[in-house]
């Protein structure tokens, strides 16, 4: 188990090597920082200062090593948009996204499965072709017009909900929560439910596939043929069954609703990593920009890892030939 | 009073190009504690007739006739929730392959323990202890530690035997084993059944004994059912089908078997092929295939009549009011080596299909 862990931990460096490279790429070659942060008017020994300050005269492997080092510290530099550290924008901006994100990720969860459980038991029933209906709708509109028609209907028509914001926030230390009051809670229902509909509708059908097929299995048949009950059957026998693949894609979206919040924060002015991110663009903003992509590229790396402990609680076939696995020593 | 009784079952399968009928009139019935042995060759229909009398038929198919009663209670058409109490507590099932009737998520004990809880007034520490006894009694070396294992750490003929644990685990009356042998190592397939046997005697359990296997119907069963294309061809005591099979049908089957071992070898080496469903001729649907067949069987269905022994079999050559016609007419022109039905000389009917097959 052990074992498991730590190469699985290894397999995910040379991952995230990569991306501070493409990061670091990012400082070299796209932009100058110099001209950036000084602005119009400089002289040439102020650039040659700055050159020296932030290290731009040494070799690129130098240069490299020092960015990688200085990641790993948590120093990514000054903004050159605001001129403060890139660390604490960040640290700002995550509680706001990771909040919207997670409770995007619960709403795609508690909607998305019972739906598809539903959907994979009663196929011929009513509900069940609606819902299909509705999750072809899910899949195929694009996430911003989905925020901007919900905008429409409950901010603009009805007057129900904001339509931009955070609402008011409650702060702990360094993080800061809308859980707390209404009007942080009515401010994340657009907004999650703008980010959060793919996933529902996504996990939705793989869930109703993936009890379509479990139900046709021998033991399935065979435990109706025991008598239990309904319950002990669908729940029991067939859920659990295709909670693997569920675990897998549900994972992995949460990294994509992550990084897909950029859309939503834009269309609603959320004040997370996304806008941040977004602004920094357009303002070549590149500490910013590298930072964020290590944090994403992080965020992936870790819930991978958080997917694979958890098949290892779910099925017990894993257990045996990872445990063989981990005693040869691969 | 018999156990089970199953009157002119009809099974359909509503299709986009009209009904199938796959089992039609078929009629038997198992004694407590009897085995009864089922033969016939692929898709003759008693897969379904198990699935039928369990109530498990996969729709769209349905009971579209006839009735299944135990103790005489109909229980065909019960409500679902009635239907599965009944399932595992009274009829339980055992199926072919146990690579895949187990779920590969929960420990066997889980899964025994699950099953007698349901049905059985016992508390979770009586039901792991039956379950540990259950373990022993089908031969799991070690039962006490083996019951907290997954299905995956046991081997296909250890599995198998855990099935049958879970099928009599809540002591049903009578079992239904579609090929319980079939997917197993020839070596330990007369292991399984002696073992299916020997507890099912020991518990007073009735077994409905599907297979292909004619050498474990004769050391196993007490009857056995012929069936053909969705009925029942002949049905008698094991002794009397095997050495005086009635049905013409069935003296092709018997004559089909190699007499010693090789039980590896599959049935069905008569000549031309069992119909499809949507093209059963009319009269008897066997007759294309029979070197017998006369006028009547053309056009009129023979029902099971008495055949000579305690024998039932459904061929026209066994009635009453027929038997002038098969004195004068065409069974007497049978083709010379075909083995005639009631002859007792398997070397016959053995002769007989190594012609056909020529
Ligand atoms: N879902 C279905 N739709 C249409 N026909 C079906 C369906 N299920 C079974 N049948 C038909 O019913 C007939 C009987 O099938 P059954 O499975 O009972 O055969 P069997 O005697 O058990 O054969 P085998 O020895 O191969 O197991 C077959 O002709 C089959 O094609
Ligand atoms: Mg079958």
């Amino acid at each position: 188990m052990f074992i498991y862990i730590l190469s699985r931990i290894g397999q995910a460096v040379p991952v995230i090597l990569t991306v501070t490279f493409i990061a670091f790429a990012m400082f070299a070659y796209v932009g100058d920082p110099v001209t950036i942060m000084l602005g119009q008017d400089y002289t040439e020994e102020q650039r040659q200062a700055l050159i020296e300050a932030l290290g731009l005269d040494q070799p690129f492997f130098v240069q490299y090593a020092r960015f990688v080092a200085n990641a790993v510290r948590g120093e990514f530099g000054l903004s050159y948009r605001l001129g403060r550290p890139v660390l604490s924008l960040i640290a700002e901006r995550l509680p706001a996204t990771l909040e919207l994100s997670l409770v995007a990720a619960a709403l795609a969860l508690l909607v998305g499965v019972p739906m598809g459980v539903f959907t994979g038991l009663y196929r011929e029933s009513w509900l069940s072709r609606a819902f299909l209906v509705f999750s072809l709708v899910g899949v195929s509109l694009p996430t911003f017009l989905i925020g901007i028609l919900l905008i429409l209907v409950f901010a603009v028509i009805l007057g129900w909900l904001p339509s931009f914001g955070r609402g008011e926030v409650v702060v702990f230390g360094w993080w800061s929560t809308g859980l707390l009051t209404a009007s942080g809670l009515k401010a994340l229902i657009l907004p999650s439910i703008t980010l959060g509909l793919f996933q529902m509708t996504l996990i939705m059908r793989l869930v109703r596939a993936e009890m379509l097929e479990v139900l046709r299995t021998d033991y399935i048949k065979f435990a109706r043929a025991r008598g239990l009950s309904n319950r002990a059957v669908h729940f029991g026998h067939a859920l659990k069954n295709t909670l693997v693949p569920v675990i897998t894609i549900t994972g992995l979206q949460l990294g994509a609703i992550v990084a897909f919040a950029i859309v939503t924060e834009t269309v609603f002015q959320w004040p997370g990593m996304g806008l941040l991110f977004i602004q920094s663009v357009g303002y070549a903003d590149i500490p910013v920009m590298s930072a964020y992509l290590m944090l994403i590229a992080l965020m992936f790396v870790s819930i991978n890892l958080i997917v694979d402990l958890l098949y290892y609680a779910v099925d017990p076939r894993l257990r045996v030939d990872r445990g063989r696995l981990g005693r040869t020593g691969v | 009073m018999p156990l089970l009784e199953v009157q002119e079952l009809r099974v359909e399968f509503p299709t986009r190009r009209g009904v199938l009928t796959a089992l039609d009139g078929v009629s038997f019935a198992i004694e407590a504690g009897e085995v009864l042995g089922v033969v016939g060759e692929s898709g003759a229909g008693k897969s379904l007739t198990g699935a039928a009398v369990i109530g498990l038929l996969e729709p769209p198919g349905r009971v579209a006739g006839g009735q299944i009663l135990l103790d005489g209670r109909r229980i065909d058409g019960l409500p679902y929730e009635q239907m599965r109490r009944i399932r595992g507590r009274e009829i339980g099932a055992i199926f072919q392959d146990p690579l895949t009737t187990l779920n590969p998520l929960y420990t066997v004990g889980q899964q025994l323990a699950e099953t007698m809880l349901t049905h059985l007034p016992v508390n979770p520490a009586e039901a792991r202890r039956r379950a540990i006894r259950w373990l022993e009694d089908v031969g799991i070396p070690g039962a006490a530690q083996r019951i907290d294992a997954y299905p995956h750490e046991f081997s296909g003929g250890m599995r198998q035997r855990v099935v049958i644990a879970l099928a009599l685990c809540a002591e049903p009356r009578l079992v239904i084993a579609d090929e319980p042998t079939t997917a197993l190592d020839v070596s330990i397939q007369a292991q399984i059944i002696t073992l299916l046997k020997g507890l099912c005697r020991e518990h007073g359990t009735a077994i409905m004994l599907i297979t292909h296997d004619m050498g474990v119907i004769a050391e196993t069963a007490d009857r056995v059912a012929v069936m053909y294309a969705g009925r029942i061809a002949e049905i008698g005591p094991v002794r009397d089908v095997i050495k005086h099979a009635r049905h013409p049908y069935t003296v092709g089957l018997m004559g089909s078997i190699p007499s010693l071992s090789a039980r590896v070898e599959r049935l069905a080496q008569i000549d031309g092929a069992m119909p499809r469903l949507a093209a059963i001729p009319p009269g008897c649907a066997f007759h294309p295939r029979c070197g017998h067949a006369f006028a009547r069987c053309k056009s009129e269905r023979p029902e099971l009549m008495d055949a000579g022994g305690s024998s039932r079999a459904a061929c026209w050559l066994h009635a009453a009011d027929s038997a002038s016609a098969m004195v004068a007419g065409a069974p007497r022109e049978a083709r010379p080596g075909d083995a005639r039905p009631g002859d007792a000389r398997p070397g016959a009917a053995r002769q007989g299909v190594a012609d056909d097959a020529r």
